[in-house]
C-alpha cells in the first residue's frame, strides 16, 4: 500500500481558556478516505479541537497539516479553502429558504448578478445524488425533516469543494431510521474519496460506522483504536476513565415519603419524542441523579417539571398533588426550586444588582416581599448572607450580576435556591464552572440539605458529582431512562456503556 | 471602588450632555444656514424662557407631556411599544369630558369621576391591542398605530353625532357640553399673568405612584424582569400573557389622564382646540427620559420649555420651528448615546468587580496564611 | 411579528405551515369582482366599479404600494422600519421644493434623496449602534416632521407658502391616456374610447371589468407606471439575483449568512436605504401627482398603512400590490360617492356570509358563526341606513388591517429574524 500523506494531521494542539485547559497536547491523524471518529464526553475537548481544525479558534501551540502541508487558519474561510467543511450540530439554515438558496448562499453561480438557477440546481442534484441522497433543490427547507436538513448541510459543504468533512454530533437529532440513512450516505461519500471526521459520544453508532476511533478525555488524546479490536465496554471505559470516585459511606437519609412522582412523562419536539415515557419517584431526603450526555432529553424533562413546557404525555405529582397543569409560579411558590443549566439565559438578570437576582424565582415570598411591596432590605440582607455563606466573590449586594465571574454567578444561584428550603430542588449542572473548592462546599451543602429532608433531582455531566451525591442513579439516552443503577456499586464500564448506548450494542 | 462609581456616573452623564451638545450644534448649523445668529437666538430664548410667566407656562405644557411619557415608559420598560397612547388619550378625554358634563357631583368626587372615566376608557382602548397580541400574536406597534386612526375616526363620529352640545343659534363650535364648575380645578397660583394649573399636583403624585409601582412592588419587579430577560422571568414564574395584559391596561389607563390637565384647568369641554399630538410627544419624552419617572419629568420640562421659549424667536424673525429640529436631534442622540454608554458602563462594572474580587481573594489568602 | 424581541427560539417556533397561495388569491380576486359586479347591478351604484373609481383607486394606492415595497426591502434584510412615515414626509417636502424650484423630475429625484437620507440615519442607529429598531423608527418620524416644518418656514414663507405648506408646484410629470381603448390621443388624432363605451352599457360583469381596466388607462402618470413596474422588479431583484438572496439572508438567518461570507451589515444598509428611497418616492408622488403642493400632514399615516399592506401582503411584492389596491379602492370610493360606500356594505355582508359558510363547511364553528353573525349585522346595517358616516369610511383601511392581522397573523410568514438586532461576530457555537 502506498503511504500517502494523512488528510489531516493535528500535532501537539494545546488550547487554554481562562481557568481551563481545553486541549492539552492533542494529536490526531486522519487518513485520507477514512471515516475517523472522535469520541469523548462533554467537556472532553472534542468541540474545541474541531473548532480549531475548522478555523474558528486558533490553538495556543501545535500544528495543523492538510495533505502533508502545514496550514494556518485565521477564519473558517481559510479552512474552507483548504477543503475542510464543517456540518454543525445546530444547523445553520434559513428555514424560509429553499434548499438551493441555502446551499448556494455566498457562492452563487451567476451571470451579471442574476443567479443561474439552472446551474445551481444541476450541481445540487449532481452532488446529492452522487452519494445517494437525492435532494430537491426547490423544496422549502422548512418542509424538510431533520435528516433531510442535515443532507442540505452536507451538500452545502460539498458544494464548496470540501474533501474533508467534519460532522459534529450528527446523530444527536436524528431518529434511528435517519441515522441508518446517514450512515449509508457517509459510506457513499467515503467511496468517493471524501475523508470524514465524525464526532460523537454514541459508541454503538461509532463502532458501526468508523474505520478508526480516537478517544479524548479531559483534553488529552487517550488513544486511537481500530473498531475491530475493541469492544464497546472497553471504549466506554477509555472515555470515562477507569476509576470512578467512590462515594463516601454514609447513612442513607432516604425516607419513604414520596415528594415527586413522575409517570409516563413525554415531550414531543417536532415529530421526535425528545422525552419518552419517563417514570420515576423522588423521596424526601433522596437525591436522584440522571446521568447522560447533554441533548438526550434532560432539557425537556426539566422544562416539563418546571412548567416551562407542556408535556405531551404523562403526569407530575408533587407530594401527592397533581401539578401537571400548574403554572410555573405556583410550582415555585409550592416548593420547587430550580438551578437552571443556562445560568445567564434563564437564571439571572445580568444588568441588575445582586439583591434583585437573589429574589429571582422567589419574588413573591418572604423575605423578598411583604404583601405587594418588594422588601429591599430583606433582599439585601439575604444577599449578604448568601455572599458569605457561599463565598461569592463580589464587592457587595449592589454589584450588577454581569460583573461577576461565571463561577460566582453560579454560586449565587445555588445559594439562593438552597436557602429557600424547597421541597424539591431541580439542579441542572449545578457546579458547572465552579472551582474545585467551591464545588466541594456546594456538595456539602447539598448533603446537609438532603439530611434535613430535601429531595433533589440532579442532572449532571460530571460523573464524580453524580456518583458522589446520588442515592439513585438513572441514565437517560435518546429520551428514555434506560437504566436505574446503584451509585455505590456501579462500575465505570457499566455507567459509560449505558450513557453511550454501548450496552445496547454489546447486548445486540 | 468610588473611583469606578465616579467614572460610571460620568459616563451616564455623557448621555444628556452629548445629546444637548449635538442638539445645539445641529440647531446652530440650521440657524446659520438661514443667516440667523444662533447665539442671539439662544440668548433670547433663555431670557424669555426664564421669565416667571414663561416658567409657569412651561410647567403647564410639561404636565401632560409628563403623564404621556409615563404611560409610554411603563410599556417600554417591558419592551412593549404602546404607540397607541395618542388614540387612547384622545378618546379618553372625549369620554371623560362628555361624562363629566352629564353629571353633577360634589367637587372632589366630580374630579375623581372624570379622571376615572378617562382612565377606564384609555385602558379599554389599550386592551384591544393587548388582546390581539396575547390571543392572536399581533405585534402591538402596528395594532396600536391602527387603533390610533380608528380612535380618531370613532371619536370624530361620536363627537359630531352623539356627544356634541346642542348648537346655539348659528354657532359652529363642535364640542361636548361644558363641564359644571364642580368639575373644574382652580389654578394653583397666578404668576406673571399665567395660571399654574393644579393638575400638576396630581401629576406629581402619579409620577411617584408609577415610580413606586415599578421599583418597589412585586408587580414592578416582574415587569422589569420581563423587560430585561423574558426567559429568566418566565423561569421565575412570570406569566407572559398576563404581564402583557396588565402592562397595557396600566399604560392605557395612565394615557387616559394625559388630557386632564388641560381639561380641568382650561377647556372644561372637549373641543377641537384641545392640544393634539401629545401622545407622540409623550413617546419622545419617554425616550429622552430613558423610561424613568425622573428622567421623563426632566425631558417633559425640557420640551415644554423649548416650546415656550422659542415663541420669542418669531418676534426676532427667526423661525421658531428650529426647535423641532432641536427636539428631534435630542431624541436621536439620547437613544444612540444610551446604547454606547451602556456598553462602556458594563465594561467598567466588570473591570471594577474583577479588581475588587482579586483584592478580596488576596485578603482571604492572607487571612488563611 | 416580534420586532424587538431576542427570543429567537420562539420566533422560529412560531413559523407555522400555511403559506399564501397565489392561485388562491387570484381566484378570490375573481370572485370578488363578480360579487362587486352583482352588487353594483343590484344597488344601481355605478361608482362601485366605475373607471373614475378605479383610476382614483390606482392613484391612491401608489403611495401605499411604494411604502409597502420599501418596507419589504428593509424588513427582508431584518431591519424593521417604522420610520417610513418620516421618510415619506421628507419625500413630500423635498419633492415639493425640488418641483417648485427646478421642475417635476428634480422633485422626484430630491424626494427620493430626502427619503434615503432619513433611512441613512436609521441604518446607522440600528445597524452600527444597535439601537432598538422601533425606537429608532419612532425617533426618525419625529425628527423628519421637525425638519420639514423648519425647512418650510425657511424656504416657503414669503414665497407663496408658509410653515405648513409650499407654494403651488406647477411643474408636472408626463401622463398618458391609452389610445383606442381609453380615448387617448394618437399623434393629434382623438381615438375612440372603446372601454368607455363598454362601461356605459352597464352590462353585468363585462362593463365592470372594462371600466376597471379603463380606469388604469386614463391619465396614467409615469410615476404610477414606474411604481407598478417596481413590483415585478422587486420580485426579480430579491428572489433572482445574488445581491437579493444575500439581502434576504440578512433577515432569514444572518448568522448563517455571516458564516458563509456574506457581509450582513452591508446588505442591511442597502435594504434600509432602498426602503427610504421608495418612501421618499411615495412622498414625491403625493406632492407632484396628487396634490400639486406640499402640505403638512399630507402623508396622513400612509407610511404606517404601507407597513400594514406589507404585512397583509405577507412581505411579498405581489401581496403588497393587492393590499395597496384594496386600501386604495376603499379610499377612492370614499372620495367619490358616499352612496357607493353604503352599497359596499352589501358587498361586505355577502362576503362575510360566504366566508362564514365556508368556515362552517370546514368545521370551524367559532369563526363560522362569528362571520355569519357579522354578515347578518352588516346586512341589517345596509338596509336600515342610507349612508355610512364619513368617519367610519375613514377608518376602514385601519379596521381592515387589524382584522387581517388578527385573523391571519398565524399564517403570515415574516422574515425569521426581522427586528432582531444582529451584531457582527456574535456567532454562538
Amino acid at each position: 500500500m502506498v503511504e500517502r500523506a494523512a488528510a489531516v494531521e493535528l500535532k501537539g494542539i494545546t488550547k487554554t481558556f481562562p481557568g481551563v485547559i481545553a486541549n492539552d497536547d492533542v494529536n490526531l491523524t486522519v487518513r485520507r478516505g477514512e471515516i475517523h471518529a472522535v469520541v469523548g464526553e462533554n467537556g472532553a475537548g472534542k468541540s474545541t479541537l474541531m473548532k480549531i481544525l475548522y478555523g474558528m479558534l486558533r490553538p495556543d501551540s501545535g500544528s495543523i497539516s492538510v495533505d502533508g502541508s502545514e496550514v494556518h487558519f485565521r477564519t473558517p474561510k481559510d479552512a474552507i479553502a483548504s477543503g475542510i467543511g464543517m456540518v454543525h450540530q445546530h444547523f445553520m439554515l434559513a428555514t424560509n429558504f429553499t434548499v438551493l438558496e441555502n446551499v448556494v448562499l455566498g457562492s452563487e453561480p451567476s451571470h451579471a448578478g442574476v443567479i443561474d438557477l439552472g446551474a445551481a440546481r444541476e450541481r445540487i442534484r449532481e452532488l446529492s445524488e452522487s452519494y445517494g441522497a437525492a435532494l430537491d433543490p426547490d423544496r422549502l427547507t422548512e418542509d424538510l425533516a431533520v435528516g433531510e436538513r442535515q443532507r442540505v448541510e452536507i451538500v452545502k459543504v460539498l458544494y464548496r469543494g470540501a474533501q474533508i468533512l467534519i460532522l459534529d454530533e450528527p446523530t444527536a437529532v436524528l431518529v434511528p431510521q435517519e441515522v441508518e440513512e446517514l450512515f449509508r450516505h457517509l459510506r457513499e461519500l467515503k467511496a468517493q474519496g471524501v475523508t470524514i471526521i465524525f464526532i460523537s459520544h454514541k459508541l454503538d453508532e461509532v463502532l458501526e460506522i468508523a474505520d478508526s476511533i480516537t478517544v479524548i478525555r479531559a483534553g488529552r488524546t487517550v488513544t486511537t483504536v481500530d473498531p475491530a479490536d475493541v469492544t464497546a465496554r472497553q471504549l466506554a471505559e477509555l472515555m470515562v476513565g477507569s476509576e470512578l470516585p467512590t462515594p463516601e459511606t454514609r447513612e442513607s437519609t432516604v425516607t419513604d415519603e414520596v415528594v415527586l412522582s413522575v409517570r409516563g412523562l413525554g415531550v414531543l419536539v417536532g415529530e421526535r419524542w425528545a422525552l419518552k415515557d419517563a417514570t420515576f419517584d423522588i423521596h424526601k431526603g433522596e437525591i436522584v441523579g440522571i446521568a447522560g450526555v447533554e441533548g438526550n432529553g434532560q432539557r425537556e424533562l426539566v422544562e416539563a417539571l418546571m412548567g416551562l413546557r407542556k408535556p405531551d404525555a404523562g403526569t407530575i405529582s408533587l407530594a401527592g398533588t397533581d401539578v401537571t397543569q400548574w403554572p410555573t409560579r405556583q410550582r415555585r411558590e409550592n416548593g420547587i426550586g430550580y438551578i437552571p443549566e443556562d445560568r445567564q439565559g434563564r437564571g439571572l438578570l445580568l444588568p441588575s444588582p445582586l439583591w434583585e437576582n437573589t429574589m429571582l424565582g422567589h419574588q413573591t415570598l418572604y423575605p423578598f416581599s411583604r404583601g405587594p411591596w418588594v422588601n429591599k432590605r430583606g433582599a439585601r440582607e439575604q444577599t449578604e448572607h448568601l455572599i458569605s455563606e457561599y463565598h461569592v466573590m463580589t464587592p457587595g449586594p449592589d454589584t450588577p450580576a454581569l460583573a461577576l465571574s461565571g463561577g460566582n454567578q453560579q454560586k449565587l444561584i445555588v445559594g439562593r435556591e438552597m436557602t429557600a428550603w424547597p421541597k424539591l430542588l431541580i439542579a441542572a449542572q449545578p457546579t458547572r464552572g465552579i472551582d474545585v473548592g467551591a464545588q466541594a462546599a456546594v456538595w456539602e451543602q447539598i448533603r446537609e440539605a438532603r439530611a434535613a429532608g430535601l429531595a433533589l433531582l440532579l442532572i449532571s455531566a460530571d460523573l464524580e458529582e453524580l456518583i458522589g451525591l446520588s442515592d439513585t442513579l438513572y441514565v437517560i439516552l435518546r429520551g428514555s431512562l434506560v437504566a436505574k443503577l446503584d451509585p455505590a456499586t456501579v462500575t465505570p464500564q457499566e455507567l459509560g456503556s449505558y450513557m453511550t448506548g454501548a450496552q445496547e450494542a454489546a447486548s445486540a | 471602588m468610588s473611583g469606578t462609581k465616579l467614572r460610571i456616573a460620568l459616563l451616564w452623564l455623557l448621555v444628556p450632555v452629548s445629546a444637548i451638545v449635538l442638539a445645539f450644534a445641529v440647531s446652530s448649523i440650521a440657524l446659520l444656514a438661514i443667516g440667523a445668529d444662533p447665539v442671539a437666538a439662544f440668548s433670547s430664548m433663555a431670557s424669555y424662557g426664564m421669565k416667571p410667566s414663561s416658567l409657569v407656562s412651561t410647567i403647564n405644557r410639561a404636565v401632560p407631556l409628563f403623564v404621556a411619557g409615563l404611560a409610554v415608559a411603563i410599556g417600554f420598560k417591558m419592551n412593549l411599544f404602546n404607540i397607541g397612547v395618542e388614540g387612547q388619550y384622545r378618546l379618553a378625554t372625549l369620554f371623560a369630558a362628555a361624562a363629566g358634563a352629564a353629571v353633577t357631583l360634589p367637587a372632589p368626587l366630580h374630579i375623581v369621576f372624570i379622571m376615572l372615566v378617562g382612565m377606564v376608557t384609555g385602558a379599554a382602548w389599550a386592551s384591544i391591542a393587548a388582546i390581539l397580541k396575547v390571543k392572536r400574536g399581533v405585534h402591538e406597534v402596528v395594532s396600536t398605530i391602527m387603533l390610533n386612526s380608528i380612535a380618531t375616526g370613532l371619536g370624530a363620529y361620536l363627537l359630531s353625532n352623539h356627544l356634541r352640545k346642542p348648537a346655539v343659534g348659528s354657532e359652529l363650535l363642535i364640542a361636548t357640553p361644558p363641564i359644571p364648575k364642580s368639575g373644574w380645578l382652580p389654578a394653583l397660583a397666578v404668576i406673571g399673568g399665567e395660571e399654574l394649573r393644579s393638575f400638576l399636583l396630581i401629576a406629581v403624585v402619579l409620577g411617584i405612584a408609577v415610580y413606586m409601582l415599578i421599583w418597589r412592588t412585586r408587580f414592578g419587579y416582574d415587569l422589569r424582569a420581563s423587560g430585561i430577560n423574558p426567559d429568566a422571568a418566565r423561569a421565575s414564574g412570570v406569566d407572559p400573557d398576563r404581564m402583557v395584559m396588565r402592562t397595557m391596561l396600566i399604560s392605557g389607563g395612565i394615557a387616559g389622564l394625559i388630557g386632564m390637565s388641560d381639561l380641568f384647568g382650561f377647556f372644561h369641554a372637549y373641543t377641537l382646540d384641545l392640544p393634539t399630538g401629545l401622545g407622540f410627544e409623550g413617546i419622545a419624552v419617554a425616550l429622552v427620559g430613558l423610561n424613568h419617572p425622573v428622567g421623563v419629568a426632566i425631558a417633559a420640562l425640557l420640551f415644554g420649555w423649548l416650546d415656550r421659549a422659542s415663541q420669542i424667536l418669531d418676534l426676532e424673525g427667526i423661525p421658531k420651528e428650529v426647535i423641532t429640529i432641536t427636539k428631534g436631534v435630542t431624541i436621536l442622540s439620547v437613544v444612540i448615546a444610551y446604547e454606547v454608554v451602556k456598553r462602556l458602563v458594563q465594561a467598567q462594572q466588570i473591570k471594577a468587580a474583577a479588581e475588587a474580587t482579586r483584592e478580596l481573594e488576596v485578603q482571604e489568602e492572607a487571612v488563611a496564611a | 411579528m416580534s420586532w424587538g424581541t431576542t427570543d429567537t427560539s420562539a420566533l422560529e417556533a412560531a413559523q407555522s405551515a400555511g403559506r399564501v397561495n397565489i392561485r388562491r388569491i387570484l381566484l378570490l380576486v375573481g370572485w370578488a369582482i363578480i360579487l362587486l359586479s352583482a352588487v353594483r347591478w343590484v344597488t344601481a351604484e355605478p361608482e362601485l366599479t366605475s373607471s373614475n373609481t378605479s383610476g382614483a383607486a390606482l392613484r391612491l394606492a401608489v403611495p401605499i404600494l411604494l411604502a409597502a415595497l420599501g418596507g419589504i426591502y428593509s424588513e427582508r434584510t431584518g431591519v424593521a422600519n417604522i420610520g417610513l412615515e418620516g421618510m415619506m414626509i421628507l419625500g413630500t417636502w423635498f419633492g415639493a421644493w425640488g418641483g417648485w424650484q427646478y421642475g417635476a423630475w428634480w422633485g422626484v429625484g430630491l424626494g427620493v434623496a430626502g427619503g434615503a437620507a432619513g433611512a441613512l440615519v436609521h441604518a446607522v442607529a440600528t445597524v452600527n449602534f444597535g439601537v432598538n429598531q422601533i425606537v429608532s423608527g419612532v425617533a426618525i418620524n419625529i425628527l423628519a416632521a421637525g425638519v420639514a416644518r423648519f425647512l418650510s418656514v425657511v424656504a416657503f414663507t414669503g414665497a407663496g407658502g408658509g410653515a405648513t405648506q409650499s407654494p403651488q408646484v406647477t411643474s408636472q410629470l408626463p401622463r398618458l391616456t391609452v389610445p383606442v381603448l381609453a380615448g387617448g390621443e394618437l399623434f393629434g388624432w382623438q381615438s375612440p374610447d372603446a372601454l368607455g363605451w363598454l362601461e356605459r352599457q352597464h352590462w353585468f360583469l363585462l362593463s365592470d371589468v372594462g371600466a376597471l381596466f379603463r380606469g388604469f388607462m386614463v391619465d396614467l402618470s409615469i410615476l404610477t407606471l414606474i411604481s407598478l413596474l417596481l413590483v415585478p422588479a422587486t420580485w426579480f431583484f430579491l428572489w433572482r439575483t445574488r445581491l437579493g438572496l444575500r439581502m434576504r439572508s440578512g433577515g432569514e438567518n444572518p448568522w448563517a449568512a455571516e458564516s458563509l461570507g456574506v457581509r450582513v451589515y452591508t446588505v442591511k444598509y442597502i435594504g434600509v436605504l432602498i426602503s427610504g428611497a421608495l418612501a421618499g418616492l411615495a412622498g414625491a408622488f403625493l406632492v407632484l401627482e396628487a396634490a400639486g403642493i406640499y402640505r403638512e400632514g399630507q402623508t396622513g399615516g400612509r407610511g404606517f398603512i404601507g407597513l400594514a399592506a406589507m404585512i397583509f401582503g405577507n412581505w411579498r411584492p405581489s401581496g403588497a400590490l393587492a393590499a395597496a389596491g384594496l386600501f386604495g379602492y376603499t379610499d377612492a370610493l370614499n372620495l367619490r360617492s358616499a352612496q357607493a360606500v353604503h352599497a359596499l356594505l352589501l358587498f361586505v355582508a355577502v362576503a362575510l356570509v360566504a366566508l362564514g359558510s365556508w368556515y362552517l363547511y370546514k368545521r370551524r364553528i367559532f369563526g363560522g358563526v362569528l362571520s355569519l353573525l357579522l354578515g347578518g349585522l352588516t346586512f341589517v346595517w345596509f338596509t336600515v341606513s342610507d349612508t355610512v358616516p364619513r368617519q367610519f369610511v375613514f377608518i376602514t383601511p385601519y379596521v381592515a388591517t387589524l382584522l387581517v392581522l388578527a385573523v391571519a397573523s398565524q399564517q403570515l410568514r415574516m422574515p425569521t429574524y426581522d427586528g432582531v438586532t444582529f451584531r457582527k461576530g456574535s456567532q454562538i457555537s
